[in-house]
């Protein structure tokens, strides 16, 4: 069953997605090549699912982390963007300075970033019992606009003629690529990595448990003389960590610079990773390829049969809803009950 | 005659497991009924099918002289069925009216239905708030508002599980009235409970279970409470000993505890003070929702007390957390198993967890050694006849019985020199609940000591040496049994003054 429900939800999208194609009139047996088979059949293709698979495993893996505990930390996208702007920074001050130590100093940089940013919704959280569902959503406008106003101002490309965007990171600070001819980068393995990590974490390491019992019984996680409030801490700082990391994965790999479009929406989409691997680590390797195939297929759909660009979100949308949906159904049953007129004003 | 509710030859198998076995009986109109049984003989299962949640393999009934096969507990309510079940069934974030409505059929909210519960809860001695949020409520306030609903519909045939676990003997006289009211106006009533000496005393009827079949159908007032209770077992009930009383120096003491309860239903604690020697057993008696929630927080150290109000070996911990105050010897069973003692979706090796004293060697460096756990796990399950498939199985698949046979083994196995349990045997069968008792007993004859506090009296007359009274978030000093110590008791738990 606990495998059934994934399984059962992608069938279901590909249904759907097969009778909204038909409704556009277009070929259902030719979209669904382009956009689950295609996709995986060149290497150029293969190689841009790895790329996008790789910031959304990083935020996924640490908001699955919030998730389990029962901090809703949705606002990866703003920690992803503080994350991008600070080890950006942190490159373009080293700007033309050659050094094994910049990339891992930009990377420290955007962690610590994530961290900050997330640990104000922490602090509100802990100090004043504010709602971090709110104050991280609200942080990621704040968080685009700053990657704006930084831009235009401070972090501007001096040579650039006014376009808002950063100088083009320089080698020492531009990540290597692992799949020579591709854009596949070191930020894959290392979310990859990250993953056993938190796998191993959460099952081994006491703090890992103390997340779970958090999210499951609070009153069980405080007779075990666990703090509720450190699990709130944890989980945050550890979201927000993960999320500034992918952030500079991405402005430091296959873009290059910094500028205003950088976050993309990955930071969302991540929860439908995180929560499509029903928040198991190893499990959002898998799910995240299988998103981030969702965004080379729509692509290609849209170029092939000139589709809006929003099929892509409708796929991820449906996933979510039918696996959501197929879970409630396997474990509860629906009785209709017309026999009695409820009537409750 | 037509009797209001006739069975004959029920089975049920689940799996391998066949929980009922040819069960026949039958319900006169306006007669209480006892259905007697450790957990695990069948009873839940018996009730289920007679509440049409579950369909039988065998056998047929009757209602009233006509065939009655109810498919769904709706079909079953709308002739007459009404059941007040053991676990609550109670959003805990709505009020006591807004529960007892949500549990009706085509009733509104309004201030008729706010006068009825009133008029019910005073009609049969059981006070609740109907604007109460049920989640400030303690657990016998819940299951008060239980009954209430229940007795709203009008009901032809109640089922009672465990109804007055949770009660005081005056709560539960009161209700004795109000179920010899009912049905002397012609209502049945099927009596599930652990407790023979309430039995006897108010069912003329007994059918009692053991491992799925029909032991016998008797008269409980024609059989003493020790032959009844060893036809639930099938053995002989041990008698409860002490070895070797033996009162060392004071272990622990609460001093001038004081605290004001953040909850606006909650008890204000006053003036709290006890004394512990070691190798003694304590009692706190006293009706549900006096303050022992609260003082159990401030114990367990889910709630920080106010400095130097507790001591523990000479040192004062009052602000550390429960699982530093582990560390020094120092072990609790909350009263509610599912989600406070236990995580009710995690397996029993990983609650083990939440009681890891570093002796336990469970973790090393806050590393879990899943293998030491699972050991410890499996120790407790022997030890304590502990009824689970595997080690991994879900708390909240284990009966309450087992559950609580697993929670106070888990806690004793760490051999605590200073044990705190409230409710020891809420809802567990006479067979659990004598190992249990036993297990305490042994305890504290190898010098450990013990805090009870429960509402059951006479497990606390039966176990312990000192008792002290709680009314109103102030405890009384301890009773002296020598001279009418029940009567001050009786007269402490209703809030007579206390000198």
């Amino acid at each position: 069953m606990v495998f059934l429900s994934p399984i059962l939800a992608l069938t279901l999208t590909a249904l759907s997605t097969f009778f909204i194609f038909f409704l556009a009139g277009v070929d259902g047996f030719g979209a669904f090549y382009v956009l689950f088979i295609e996709p995986l059949s060149t290497q150029y293709n293969f190689s841009e699912m790895l790329v996008k698979a790789a910031p959304l495993m990083m935020i996924a893996l640490g908001l699955s982390v919030g998730f389990r505990a029962g901090v809703w930390n949705i606002g990866a996208e703003g920690q992803y963007t503080v994350g991008a702007i600070v080890g950006g920074a942190v490159g373009l001050y080293f700007y033309e300075v050659e050094g094994f130590w910049v990339l891992p100093l930009m990377s420290l940089a955007a962690i610590v970033g994530g961290m900050l940013y997330a640990g104000i919704a922490a602090f509100l959280r802990t100090k004043f019992q504010v709602n971090e569902i709110l104050v991280t959503l609200m942080l990621t406008y704040v968080a685009i606009l700053l990657l704006s106003a930084m831009v235009h101002g401070p972090l501007r490309d001096p040579d650039g003629f006014n376009f808002p965007e950063s100088r083009l990171f320089h080698d020492s600070a531009t990540l290597p690529i692992i799949w020579e001819g591709t854009r596949v980068h070191i930020g894959l393995a290392l979310a990859v990595i990250f993953s056993f990590l938190t796998y191993f974490w959460i099952k081994k390491h006491i703090s890992g448990m103390q997340i779970n019992i958090s999210g499951i019984a609070p009153r069980a996680a405080k007779f075990a003389g666990f703090d509720e409030n450190k699990a709130v801490w944890l989980s945050l700082l550890v979201s927000g960590g993960l999320a500034g990391l992918a952030g500079l994965l991405e402005a430091a790999g296959p873009v290059g610079q910094l500028v205003p479009h950088l976050p993309t929406g990955y930071g969302f989409t991540a929860i439908i990773v995180a929560f499509l691997a029903r928040l198991n680590p190893l499990g959002i390797i898998f799910s995240s390829l299988l998103i981030a195939l969702t965004y080379i297929g729509g692509e290609n759909a849209q170029i092939t049969y000139d589709l809006p660009s929003s099929i892509t979100s409708i796929f991820q949308g449906m996933l979510l809803f039918y696996f959501l949906a197929c879970d409630v159904l396997i474990r509860h049953k629906i009785i209709f009950n017309f026999s009695k007129n409820i009537n409750h004003e | 005659m037509k009797y209001q509710l006739e069975l004959s030859g029920i089975s049920k198998s689940f799996g391998p497991v066949q929980a009922n076995n040819g069960i026949s009986f039958a319900i006169k109109p306006g007669s209480i009924h006892a259905l007697l049984g450790e957990n695990g003989a069948g009873k839940s299962t018996l009730v289920k099918i007679i509440y049409g949640s579950v369909g039988p393999d065998e056998g047929s009934m009757k209602w009233y002289g006509d065939s009655f096969s109810p498919n769904n507990p709706f079909e079953a309510r709308e002739k007459g069925v009404a059941m007040v079940f053991q676990h609550f069934s109670l959003f805990e974030s709505l009020t006591v009216a807004e529960n007892i409505v949500l549990g009706l059929d085509d009733v509104d909210l309004d201030d008729s239905i706010v006068n009825k519960i009133e008029k019910y809860s005073i009609q049969y001695g059981l006070s609740i708030n109907p604007h109460q949020v049920v989640g400030d409520l303690s657990v016998g306030q819940r299951q008060r508002v239980e009954i209430v609903r229940c007795l709203m519909q009008n009901p032809k045939l109640l089922i009672m599980d465990e109804p007055t676990s949770v009660l005081t003997p005056n709560e539960v006289t009161d209700l004795f009235v109000t179920l010899r009211k009912l049905a002397e106006d012609g209502c049945a009533i099927l009596y599930i409970s652990h407790k023979l000496e309430e039995v006897r005393q108010i069912c003329k009827h007994a059918t009692i279970l053991r491992e799925g079949k029909l032991i016998k159908n008797c008269n409980p007032q024609e059989h003493s409470k020790d032959e009844i209770a060893e036809m639930m077992i099938g053995k002989k009930i041990i008698k409860l000993t002490r070895k070797n009383i033996k009162h060392g120096e004071e272990i622990f003491s609460i001093n001038n505890l004081n605290c004001t309860s953040e909850d606006m239903f909650g008890v204000n604690l006053h003036d709290i003070n006890l004394s512990v020697r070691k190798g003694s057993i304590i009692g706190i008696a006293g009706v549900a929702g006096n303050g022992q929630d609260e003082l159990m927080r401030m114990l367990i150290g889910e709630d920080r007390a106010p400095r130097s109000t507790l001591i523990f070996k000479g040192k004062d911990i009052s602000k550390l957390n429960s699982h530093q105050r582990r560390q020094l010897s120092m072990f609790f069973v909350p009263e509610e198993r599912l989600g406070h003692g236990a995580v009710p979706n995690m397996g029993l090796d990983e609650n083990m967890l939440l009681s890891r004293p570093s002796s336990s060697r469970m973790t090393r460096n806050h590393i879990i050694d899943w293998s030491q756990v699972r050991r410890l796990a499996k120790d407790v399950i022997e030890t304590f006849n502990v009824l689970t498939p595997s080690v991994s199985t879900e708390a909240q698949s284990l009966s309450g019985g087992n559950l609580q046979k697993f929670m106070v083994g888990r806690e004793l196995i760490q051999s605590p020199e200073l044990l705190i349990i409230a409710q020891p045997t809420w809802g567990v069968d006479p067979g659990s609940a004598n190992k249990i008792h036993q297990a305490l007993t042994d305890l504290a004859d190898q010098g450990s000591s013990i805090l009870i506090i429960s509402q059951d009296l006479d497990e606390i007359l039966s176990l312990c040496e000192q008792v002290h009274v709680i009314n109103n978030g102030k405890l009384s000093p301890s009773v002296d049994m020598e001279s009418n110590g029940l009567e001050t008791i009786s007269q402490l738990m209703l809030g007579a003054s206390i000198q």
